[in-house]
């Protein structure tokens, strides 16, 4: 595992020596100076890449959309009262049929206008995506330090369990869950939650496993340090850069897993349309022509993954110090 | 006079990164003499390493070499395109690294890395090829070198795999060898071993060697010239025995006061106060100023390297004779 | 060698049987066995019947060992829908996903490899940012919505690509192919391209990542310190290193491609194994779900198997590790 080369973040405790000068003379190294917090240095090495400041912005408006889907979206497009199918299947740009509304994005078989859709669509999806990347963090989390911590027979199960499960893909894993349990968006969550917290309690018991070996650990110890803050406040901020990075990137794949999950039918149920219903609901309207129904769903979608894919890759870079100068 | 094999002149390798331009090699300057053996010492961060680099034309990107010559046996090699480069290095010049262990390739056959080094430079066939790479491996003494060549290399010792490091070094017979800290990582005696092997093969065909180190007792029993290097620049120059008996810099001095030999026993070891200075943010003036104890307000500029008594060093207030005595009877 | 070969063919054998205790339990303890492997629509003394037939008025163990029993023998219950043993069904859908799944890793393996390399040896170029660009796309975009612009596009505007469906077969080898005929390539063309676009990007990532690490490592700078020209540097001594990782990833990504074409299955009409259990699913066709859990478990564990084989027969630090010891 790959950590900054830096010195520790929080060492108040453990002091570097001063360095002694004769009187008159500028010391060569004057402590304090030259100073960059790794936060400020992480900060300025990912705003090198202009793409990945393209994908941050791109999520932070995709998050504000979702986050304010009731508010700005021109029709609740799940409250029946508000449809008409009589402006079902109409092209991007039409008007409906008392003239009140544009349709910018053009509406779905039920009259539904696709921006509104949308929005409430990407409210779920980045929903259900970032609460179960979450618990799945704090799943993994748990279990990695545990097993970094305990040794022996507790280590051994949970990676037992672990490579196990990951040696199986993730959309198996799921589509046999929901199988099993059925439709309905706790059941998904749980789904997501099982396919992702083996990444997280792999790279944390790594991460835990390597910092514990260092010194500034045992320094820490030899300070008699209680071992709770030890463990939250030496060793887990050390420990969070690579996951991260893995967070970044699964929630992506957790959007993307629902999506294919919902498209298939076996996801979220009508009542709580994500994107991947939206486009699963355009599929049959693709054949003749009527492509805006799948098209845009999935534009949405594709910006959001690739948002945060952009984001996850640049962080990844910057944050493995094997790849810096 | 015969030309020298290598003559650095002035030469400067800077590194451009974004927290300023390290000055990794800031104007070193050496000549090394056909079979002569330069020794080349300093602490981590001195810029030997990269002098190493610098000569062999190996200093990647953000560093380069920014001024200065390097000639061999009277060859301009900045001037060199990438592929007469090609043609010098592992031919005329060949260097030997610190760990074997990753210099050679972990996936490819001891006979595979050698063979492949003959063939770069000459066309023989591999059969011919063959031949050469197992008498360069009996030649370092290394035993069953048959059996040996279709081994790998993490099947060798680290003495065995140093030892065909400098096979490979020396199987095109090049006029020059640079070995980096070849034996640090090695146990004293296979030290001891490989020393007097480099020597005698060097001796035996007239090969020029830079040999880069930070241990002086290596150099002593080693080198015949030597060149001690502090943050970048060399800090003096003169034969090992000159240096090494009588050193001038107070530098070399606090190297041989270190050394724990050198102590008298019960008495507390000698240090030099302070640390090396980073290479982003040099003081003002000579750059040992602040752990020195003969500096004054004359260090505040920087020395130049000059003549002195047959030598050079960079200091204003060199160690004398008289100051010799001094200590001597403390 | 052979020690590391019995050993890791023991392992396969303990997980094998721990999956299918876990599938066993899943139906036959957590689910209603009742429901699961008799048909709902028998009537009673059918049911009866059935019940007495399968043992399900036994102890759990011994169902158990019955189940086991009856599995090595091939019997893993009957197909509700189709009135076929579940696993004749399964068998005679499996050459039409691993034909998909193989051309997929063909495709991902013969453009990734020199696109990666390539992106590896000049990451700042234009060539190379492009193609990393490219992977992030290609990484990002969810398999379905990429398989519906495909049909789209070559299908429904330009009608150069059928859109379903797979092309005729012949034998080989007593396996019906379909790519031995330009029809058949011209139904494989599409599907296999949207299932290998995921490991495309992966191919490439994992080769440009590779390649710009072992670029960094000490015996490339001892192979052009020996005189070695650029092109043996890279062509030998990079290539060989990343190769053994890569390989092994590759190998590991077979299976999932035999996961996620139940995707691109779907959306193709391509009659594999995946658009079995996507009807299955719906239908509630349970016995052909247990079956092809207990044939994807089994493909699984082989692959990883082989994989694991594969690779300490390609890294001479593994494989000759025995003969020091």
């Amino acid at each position: 595992m790959s950590f900054p080369g830096e010195t520790p973040s929080r060492d108040a405790e453990v002091a570097a020596p001063a360095v002694s000068a004769r009187p008159g003379v500028r010391p060569v190294l004057a402590p304090g100076e030259g100073e960059e917090t790794p936060l400020r240095r992480i900060a300025a090495d990912f705003a090198e890449s202009r793409l990945a400041l393209a994908g941050l912005a791109l999520f932070l408006a995709i998050l504000a959309i979702a986050v304010l889907a009731p508010v700005i979206s021109p029709q609740n497009p799940y409250d029946l009262a508000q449809l008409d199918v009589l402006d079902s299947r109409l092209e991007p740009g039409a008007r409906s049929g008392d003239g009140k509304q544009v349709f910018w994005l053009g509406t779905d078989d039920q009259g539904r206008d696709m921006l509104s859709a949308i929005f409430y669509g990407l409210r779920i999806s980045l929903g259900v995506g970032v609460s179960a990347t979450l618990c799945a963090l704090a799943l993994g989390l748990a279990l990695g330090l545990a097993a970094a911590f305990l040794g022996g027979h507790v280590d051994t199960l949970i990676m037992r369990v672990a490579d196990i499960q990951l040696s199986f893909p993730a959309i198996l894993i799921a589509l046999i869950l929901l199988a099993l349990l059925g439709q309905g968006i706790d059941k998904i969550i749980i789904a997501l939650v099982a396919v992702q917290w083996a990444y997280y309690a792999r790279t944390v018991r790594s991460a835990a496993l390597v910092e514990r070996s260092k010194e500034y650990i045992e320094a820490a110890t030899g300070l008699a340090l209680p071992a709770s803050r030890i463990v939250f406040r030496h060793l887990l901020p050390n420990c969070l850069p690579p996951v991260i990075v893995v967070a970044t990137v699964q929630v992506a794949a957790a959007i993307a897993l629902e999506a294919t999950l919902s498209f298939l039918g076996l996801g979220l149920p009508i009542t709580e349309p994500s994107l991947g219903l939206l486009i699963s609901n355009g599929f049959t309207y693709m054949l003749s022509g009527k492509y805006w129904i799948s098209f845009f769903p999935g534009v949405a979608l594709l910006a959001t993954i690739v948002s945060i894919n952009l984001v996850g890759d640049q962080l990844r870079d910057v944050l493995n110090p094997r790849l810096q100068i | 006079m015969t030309e020298p094999t290598l003559k650095v002149d002035d030469v400067r390798t800077h590194f451009f990164t974004r927290r300023g331009v390290v000055r990794a090699v800031d104007g070193v300057s050496f000549e090394v003499a056909p079979g002569r053996i330069l020794g080349l010492v300093g602490e981590s961060g001195s810029g030997k390493t990269m002098t190493g680099f610098s000569i062999m034309g190996l200093v990647d990107p953000p560093g380069r070499i920014v001024d200065g010559r390097i000639l061999l046996k009277g060859r301009d090699l900045r001037a060199l395109s990438a592929a007469e480069w090609q043609s010098i290095r592992g031919n005329r010049i060949a260097m030997i690294f610190q760990d074997p262990l990753m210099t050679l390739n972990p996936v490819l056959r001891i006979d595979t890395q050698m063979i492949e080094a003959i063939r770069a430079h000459a066309r023989v066939s591999a059969q011919a090829a063959r031949e050469r790479a197992r008498e360069a491996l009996a030649r370092v003494g290394i035993p069953s070198p048959d059996e040996r060549l279709a081994a790998y290399p993490h099947q060798f010792s680290g003495g065995m795999r140093q030892r065909v490091a400098i096979a490979i070094a020396l199987l095109n017979r090049p006029d020059l060898v640079i070995a980096d800290e070849p034996t640090t990582a090695l146990d004293v005696t296979i030290q001891g071993q490989i020393l007097a092997e480099v020597q005698r093969l060097c001796r035996d065909s007239n090969t020029s060697l830079v040999w880069i180190t930070h241990d002086l007792a290596v150099i002593a029993g080693l080198a015949d010239e030597v060149c001690v290097m502090y943050a970048g620049k060399i800090v003096e120059r003169g034969t090992v025995d000159e240096v090494l008996d009588r050193p001038l810099h107070p530098y070399t001095r606090g190297l041989l006061d270190s050394v724990p030999s050198r102590n008298r026993p019960g008495v507390p070891l000698r240090q030099i106060p302070g640390m090396s200075p980073s290479l982003v943010d040099l003081p003002l003036g000579c750059a040992f100023r602040s752990r020195c104890n003969r500096a004054t307000e004359t260090c505040l500029s920087e020395p130049p390297l000059y003549a002195l008594g047959g030598r050079h060093v960079r200091c204003f207030h060199p160690i004398h004779a008289e100051d010799e005595l001094e200590r001597e009877s403390q | 060698m052979l020690v590391y070969v019995i050993r890791r063919l023991l392992q396969s054998l303990v997980v094998l049987l721990a999956m299918s205790a876990l599938v066993f339990v899943g139906v036959y303890a957590i689910g209603n066995p009742v429901d699961i492997l008799i048909n709902p629509q028998a009537d009673q003394e059918d049911i009866e019947r059935a019940i007495k037939g399968l043992g399900l008025d036994k102890p759990l163990w011994e169902q158990y060992l019955v189940f086991l029993q009856r599995a090595l023998a091939g019997d893993l219950g009957r197909s509700f829908a189709f009135n076929v043993p579940a696993i004749q069904l399964i068998v005679e859908r499996m050459p039409a996903t691993l034909e998909l799944a193989t051309a997929a890793m063909l495709i991902a393996i013969v453009l990734g490899l020199p696109l990666g390399l390539w992106a590896g040896l000049a990451p700042r170029s234009v060539a190379g940012r492009m193609i990393m660009t490219g992977s992030i796309l290609g990484f990002s975009l969810p398999t379905f919505w990429v398989g519906l612009m495909l049909i789209m596009v070559f299908s429904v505007h330009l009608g150069w690509l059928p859109s379903n469906g797979r092309g005729p077969t012949t034998e080989l080898l007593g396996v019906p192919v379909s790519f031995l005929s330009w029809e058949g390539l011209r139904h494989l063309a599409m599907p296999a391209t949207n299932l290998a676009l995921f490991n495309l990007a992966l191919v490439i990532r994992l080769t440009r990542a590779g390649t710009r690490e072992a670029l960094l490592q000490d015996y490339v700078k001892f192979a052009r310190a020996k005189g070695l020209s650029d092109a043996r540097v890279v062509g030998v001594h990079v290539l060989k290193n990343i190769a053994i990782p890569i390989v092994t990833v590759i190998g590991l990504q077979f299976g999932s491609l035999i996961a996620f074409a139940i995707v691109t299955e779907t959306i193709f009409a391509w009659p594999g194994m995946g658009k079995l259990i996507i009807d299955s699913i719906n239908v509630l066709d349970r016995p052909v779900i247990v079956a092809y859990l207990l044939v994807i478990v089994t493909l699984f564990i082989v692959i990883n198997l082989l994989v694991d084989l594969l690779y300490s027969v390609l890294d001479p630090r593994v494989r000759l590790a025995d003969a020091r010891t």
